[in-house]
């Protein structure tokens, strides 16, 4: 049997907007994924702790709050630190359109923002997971 | 029978209407009945169940002329970056004829943390304002008349210090607290349950809102002591009855702290107001207005035997669904916000924040608030909807369907009652799990086009970024550490480590109201982070009950 994608949905911050971050991991789980959900209020240490320990091949963080630019580009560096290239980095909230491109260029695989349909982040994970 | 003919032409209309139903076929998520008659408020007295606005069960209103005298409260929610920003967004705001401020605080300040901690990078003046001290305070409210105007503070795990901060500046300013007029949310229920912003578990947190109760009742007797919020719940994707039935529960639970605390209901309930979000489906959220108002109306009288009447009413403030902007063709969301808006109104609201077209995508610039804020006034003094008290009561519709959404809050009070109640349900994880299941509902109705959101999933077009988003300056954060590392190397520390811990000792002894202590290390300018890490110490914090 083909080994299941295992993503970590993670709230890093004090946002504590989790509508959205919920209504994806029960959307990726239903699409046969395993998932993992944090709750609120994470570091960026912990999240990429606890990516390691539970050995997932996606990271999706949601952030509301505008916290964005500061927090996303911390957890990438931790990423690089613990050598995890083989995570795909994913993430999602109300984020500016003229932000996505630095954040992209910065290692977030893709950003997803308010309306994207569950279904079209199911498929950018399973075209993309390394 | 009169109703025995009207029931079989009915069965007549139906049977003819389901014949055609393959040819024509209705639309889905559509309300049960498709034709509301007589036969559907049948058990309704009017009476007892509607009565006269101002009057017991206050279904057509808590006041006896609504707007025929005064409109509502025009109250838009801002705040952003610093407090001498923010002071000039509320200067300007009121200058455009609003009648009442509104505060957003950053999540660092929601949750007790000053801007220089750790946890706070990138959070600094963000959602709402950086408050650390008194001394942002004072910018916040220089030159804006604290006796005049009426401030509703968006704050609730550490309400008891930005109360405390509020009346040491009305001090400052030589207004008399007695005079002050307001709202802090001051609700830790919902936090725990939809928004996130907690600090402490819910025991000692009960008891910093009954100290408030307390003091307020006592000192402070025209501030509402808290803001029992529907709003949030809504917003996590609650359905409209579980919106107005789990507020509903923590209220119950709410006044049951209090009274065991050894509160008289009528000493505090009538200073007890709501807060309700406004969906974009007009007539349901009118019933649900008119629902909330018999309900709360009938737990007060009947189940806390509440005597005043102040304390039956239900008084509520609403801001239009934040959920329901889009980031798509958001032009749009100004037509639906003027839809939410006449809602509100028509479901006789007390005070109404109107959210702004491009919220969806960033904090609203001055332009967009400016047309948020012209909407309200021109549902006010153009449309005529205020005109006449609830003027949409005795259609067969409108009054089945508050008798729906009313029978349906009861069903979901007995419910949590049985569970032992608000703190009970939501410890259990019940009550995130109701909202999580519509709102996961919610989600895929919209992916599988059983519900239609314009520019979302239906009438969409190439578009391009709005450009001009308002941005919070990222040098907010390094301000605001500079003017904290200042602030304590002025101050009398060693004045304030007194004041800070006469609060730790205080705060272990719980026949003990914290307000005027926190009150006193306010004003040695203690920092929220400095006052709220003392009550950690003592109250540890709250582990939040994680499920999907």
């Amino acid at each position: 049997m083909e080994k299941r994608i295992r993503v970590l949905i993670a709230k890093p911050g004090l946002d504590g907007h989790d509508r959205g971050a919920k209504v994806i991991a029960r959307a990726l789980r239903d699409a046969g994924f395993e998932v993992i959900y944090t709750g609120l209020r994470q570091t960026p240490e912990l999240i990429t702790v606890t990516a390691l320990q539970e050995d997932v091949n996606v990271i999706g963080l949601s952030i509301l709050s505008g916290s964005h630019n500061t927090i996303f580009p911390k957890v990438l560096r931790l990423m690089k630190e613990k050598d995890m290239s083989n995570v795909l980095l994913i993430a999602g909230g109300v984020i500016p359109d003229s932000d996505i491109p630095a954040l992209k260029a910065a290692g977030v695989a893709e950003i997803f923002t308010p309306g994207t349909p569950t279904a079209s982040i199911v498929d950018f994970i399973k075209a993309n997971v390394k | 029978m009169a109703n025995e003919s009207l029931k079989s032409k009915v069965q007549a209309y139906n049977a003819k209407v389901e014949r055609s139903l393959e040819k024509r076929p209705e639309r889905k998520n559509l309300p049960h009945n498709r034709l509301y008659t007589p036969l559907d408020t049948e058990g309704l007295d009017y009476e007892s169940d509607l009565g006269f606005p101002g009057e017991y069960p206050y279904t057509r209103g808590v006041q006896p002329t609504m707007y025929r005298g005064r409109f509502w409260t025009m109250r838009q929610y801002a705040g952003f970056s610093s407090a001498e920003e923010s002071n000039k967004r509320y200067k300007y705001l009121l200058q455009q004829g609003q009648t009442g401020l509104s505060c957003a605080f950053d999540l660092p300040t929601q949750i007790g943390y000053d801007s220089d901690d750790a946890i706070a990078d990138g959070e600094v003046g963000k959602v709402g304002v950086a408050i650390d001290s008194l001394a942002d305070m004072e910018i916040l409210f220089d030159d804006i008349d604290l006796g005049k105007v009426s401030t509703s503070m968006t704050i609730n795990a550490p309400a008891t210090v930005l109360l405390a901060m509020y009346i040491a500046v009305a001090e400052k300013q030589g207004v008399a607290v007695e005079d002050l007029k307001g709202t802090i949310q001051n609700d830790i229920l919902k936090e725990y349950s939809a928004r996130g912003t907690y600090i402490f578990p819910p025991k000692p947190s009960m008891r910093l809102i009954t100290n408030i109760f307390e003091y307020c009742s006592k000192n402070v007797p025209q501030w509402n002591t808290i803001s029992i919020s529907g709003y949030h719940i809504r917003e996590a994707g609650s359905t409209a009855i579980q919106e107005i039935a789990f507020t509903i529960a923590d209220g119950i639970a709410y006044v049951e702290a209090a009274i065991k605390a050894g509160l008289n209901v009528d000493d505090f309930a009538s200073r007890l107001s709501f807060f309700w979000d406004v969906h974009n489906n007009v007539l349901e959220e009118v019933c649900k207005l008119r629902a909330s108002r018999r309900v709360w109306a009938k737990v007060m009288k009947e189940r806390f035997g509440a005597q005043s009447p102040r304390s039956m009413m239900l008084r509520t403030h609403m801001q239009t669904a934040g959920s329901m902007l889009t980031a798509q063709q958001p032009e749009n969301n100004i037509a639906r916000v003027a839809l939410q808006t006449a809602a509100a109104v028509l479901g006789g609201t007390q005070s109404l924040h109107t959210n702004s077209k491009d919220e969806a995508l960033a904090l609203p610039t001055e332009d967009s608030v400016r047309v948020a804020l012209r909407t309200q006034q021109i549902v006010a003094y153009e449309s005529g909807l205020g005109d006449v008290v609830d003027p949409l009561a005795g259609s067969y519709y409108i009054e089945a369907l508050t008798s729906e959404i009313e029978q349906g809050c009861w069903d979901y009070i007995q419910k949590i009652d049985d569970m032992g109640g608000a703190v009970a349900a939501i410890e259990k994880g019940y009550i995130q799990g109701e909202i999580q299941e519509s709102a996961y509902k919610w989600q895929m109705d919209v992916e599988n086009k059983q519900r239609i959101i314009v520019g979302v999933n239906q009438f969409q077009i190439e578009e391009k970024p709005l450009e001009g988003l308002l941005r919070v300056d990222e040098a907010v954060g390094v301000m605001q550490k500079a003017k904290l590392a200042k602030l304590r190397a002025g101050r009398d520390n060693a004045d304030l480590t007194t004041k800070l811990a006469a609060i730790e000792e205080a705060a272990k002894d719980e026949s003990k109201n914290l307000m005027p202590y926190i009150l006193d290390a306010v004003k040695a300018y203690g920092t929220i982070g400095e006052i709220c890490n003392v009550m950690r110490k003592v109250f540890g914090e709250y582990e939040a009950h994680v499920s999907l």
